[in-house]
């Protein structure tokens, strides 16, 4: 019972039924979550003492950076369920994730940038977030031009499947190793997480928004899965029936 | 110890487009199996399944009755495999480049016989030559003299052929009778008609399908 | 049937390995600028900094380990493309491949030479290129051991963007987009080991670090690239 609906879901035909009916629920709530969570981060809730209202970017940078190391690791596992399984629906799941990991860590790091400018009065400071983050940036980047670089499909997944294993392995390495690398070099500045914790009028907003993203990534993801579906299958006889094109 | 590789209902699919379906074959000792077919019919890559370089392929590869992904390391140290590409290193010399595809093949050789192979295919006096600096034809026959040095009973050999002159097909052409008189088997691909003196299985890829002809 | 003694088993299960490590330093010898051409460009970026930053060594003195470092990591870069390619174009990656020993020990092998041929050549030629750039005394054995140690793990990883990038023309800026963002931890700690040789604070975490990254490299590295070169070569 299990097992074939894990099966009918693997296959791209069963998966492209089922999305039908899941993605309009994920965009709707990825919709009403973020609208929320907008109107309640940025109109009601109370200004930080020290920054102002320039706190309230924290509504888009948190979630941005939490889905842009989600995403890295979501397309680690499809590359994985992709090399052991053979699933070709998870290769092509990846392939959809990646340009939305890359926009979202492209985000986080914009908007920490703008972020910088009221707290320390700078765009960029190389602080050990933000380093962490512009590395993920390139690894996206690698795995994005990797794909483009290798013409034919299953190459293609499969090296870009080991390259984004490879990638998560270094993700916490490289994490560890820039935290450590700041340290050495800033040990005066104060760290975030010493600051007094948020109170619950500040943070309930910022977990709305962080669920919002999340159902935002799985509702882009399904739609874009389901274009990627359709374009590689194209010659199957069912997308044939599907479209009305026949040979 | 017999020599025995199946397909069984074996299909190669690359990027939305089938090469090949349906294929049953069987090689066994004595055999000579040739595989012909225009151009990008899919060849080579029947030659890369069959020799266990790629598992992308949907059927059944049985090398002694075991499924051949299984059995891939037995199966290899019996196969002989000459590409495309003859693998040889031109700033290295053809004594020094059969070295090393002896010692890869876990058979190391003593001077003498690289001396001996190198030889049999018409190339004395041009030993310690850089590869570079021979013809296309002399460096395929350096190539073709691991077939003597590195002793394998499943051949595969993807258009060995090439840049050949007259000679060197005769020279080929008898190598290959004595190996599969002797009970070895051979697969290769050629455009080339080949005048062996023993019965060749003949395969044909091609877009009517394929069929097998002895 | 067969004559049987025509067709012995193989035998001696590292024999391959001894073979394609002397062939591999064999080739190294015959074409020198595979080696000294990496070991030229280290030299030349280092000249590049004190023309565009400036001759002060009081300046150059504190980038010095940094300036050391980036260099050779990038020298190590440009010798990455050749590991693979040469064996893929004449048909020995092939036989690699078809080799009963395991590919991941053939790629060990393989990388070690790599290795032989530039990571150690880098580090033994640092110290010259930190006198030049004033590089303070009592660090240099720390900048050779940094680098001997840190240029074996970007051989390792390296090797896996070689062998992922070998179909691709013209793949050399491929090559280090994949990597680069890599050899970030190894640039941290290994730059890391020689400031804190200069500044007198203690060298062993850093090159307890190093340590930890090469010994994770060795064991993963290899069966990463193995994999990389059968996806590289079936495509």
């Amino acid at each position: 019972m299990m097992w074939a609906f894990l099966h009918k879901l693997a296959s791209p035909q069963g998966f492209y039924a089922l999305s039908a009916r899941l993605s309009p629920w994920c965009w709707g709530l990825a919709a009403c979550l973020i609208g929320g969570g907008m109107i309640w981060g940025l109109g009601f809730a109370p200004a930080d003492y020290q920054q102002g209202n320039s706190f309230r970017i924290i509504y888009v940078h948190v979630p941005a950076a939490l889905l842009a190391q989600s995403i890295y690791v979501a397309m680690a596992l499809a590359g994985l369920v992709f090399l052991v399984w053979r699933v070709k629906l998870a290769d092509m799941a990846a392939t959809a994730m990646a340009p939305l990991g890359a926009g979202m860590t492209f985000l986080a790091l914009f908007s920490g940038a703008v972020w910088g400018v009221p707290t320390w009065g700078t765009w960029w400071q190389w602080d050990a977030r933000l380093t962490s983050m512009l590395i993920l940036l390139f690894l996206y980047i690698g795995v994005l031009a990797l794909r483009g670089a290798l013409g034919t499909r299953q190459s293609a997944a499969r090296a870009a499947s080991v390259l984004t294993l490879v990638g998560v392995i270094n993700i916490p390495i490289i994490k560890y190793s820039v935290e450590w690398w700041y340290t050495l070099h800033q040990p005066a500045t104060f760290s975030v997480t010493s600051r007094p914790a948020m109170p619950a009028e500040m943070w309930l907003p910022l977990l709305v928004m962080v669920l919002g993203f999340y159902c935002l990534f799985l509702a882009v993801t399904l739609t874009r899965t389901r274009h990627e579906i359709l374009r590689r299958e194209a010659s199957r006889r069912w997308v044939q029936a599907l479209t009305g094109e026949g040979p | 110890m017999s020599l025995q590789l199946q397909a069984r209902n074996l299909a190669c699919e690359r990027d939305g487009r089938w090469l090949f379906g349906a294929l049953d074959l069987e090689i066994q000792g004595g055999d000579i199996l040739r595989v012909e077919g225009a151009n990008g019919s899919g060849k080579t890559t029947l030659l890369k399944l069959l020799s266990a370089q790629s598992l992308d392929y949907q059927g059944t590869l049985l090398w002694r009755g075991e499924p051949l992904r299984r059995v891939r390391r037995d199966f290899l140290s019996h196969l002989l495999y000459i590409g495309h590409a003859s693998a040889l290193k031109p700033a290295l010399s053809a004594l020094e480049n059969l070295a090393w595809h002896a010692a890869l093949a876990g058979q190391p050789s003593s001077e003498a016989e690289r001396v001996a192979a190198l030889a049999t295919l018409g190339l004395s006096g041009f030993e310690d030559l850089p590869v570079g600096q021979l013809s296309a034809g002399q460096q395929r026959r350096v190539a073709l003299a691991r077939l003597v040095l590195v002793r394998r009973r499943l051949w595969m050999l993807d258009e060995p052929f090439t840049a050949l002159d007259r000679d060197g097909i005769q020279t080929l052409e008898a190598l290959l009778s004595s190996h599969v008189g002797q009970g070895g088997s051979v697969v290769l691909t050629t455009h080339q008609p080949l005048r062996v003196e023993v019965p060749v299985n003949r395969l044909h890829l091609g877009e009517e399908g394929v069929d097998v002809t002895t | 049937m067969s004559r049987p003694e025509r067709y012995a088993e193989p035998s001696g299960a590292n024999r391959p390995l001894i073979a394609m490590m002397r062939r591999d330093l064999l080739l190294m010898m015959r074409s020198p600028g595979a080696w000294l051409n990496p070991l030229a460009f280290f030299a030349l970026v280092i000249t590049l900094f004190p023309v565009g930053i400036s001759p002060a060594a009081s300046v150059l003195s504190t980038l010095a380990p940094g300036l050391l470092w980036v260099a050779a990591l990038l020298a190590t870069l440009l010798s990455l493309e050749g590991m693979f390619r040469d064996d893929a174009e004449d048909g020995s990656l092939e036989q690699l491949l078809l080799a009963p020993q395991p590919l991941p020990l053939l790629v060990l092998a393989r990388v070690a030479v790599h290795w032989v041929s530039t990571g150690l050549p880098l580090a033994l030629m640092a110290p010259v290129l930190g006198i030049m750039l004033a590089l303070p005394s009592g660090s240099y054995p720390m900048l050779m051991a940094s680098l001997a140690l840190g240029s074996a793990a970007l051989s390792l990883i390296g090797a896996i963007g070689a062998a992922l990038t070998i179909g691709v023309a013209r793949g050399g800026i491929l090559l280090s987009l994949l990597v680069l963002p890599l050899y970030v931890p190894v640039l941290i700690f290994g730059s890391g080991a020689v400031q804190a040789a200069i500044g007198g604070t203690p060298v062993a975490p850093h090159l307890a670090l190093l340590g930890a990254l090469l010994a994770l490299a060795l064991a993963l590295a290899p069966w990463a690239t193995a994999a990389a070169l059968r996806i590289s070569l079936n495509a």
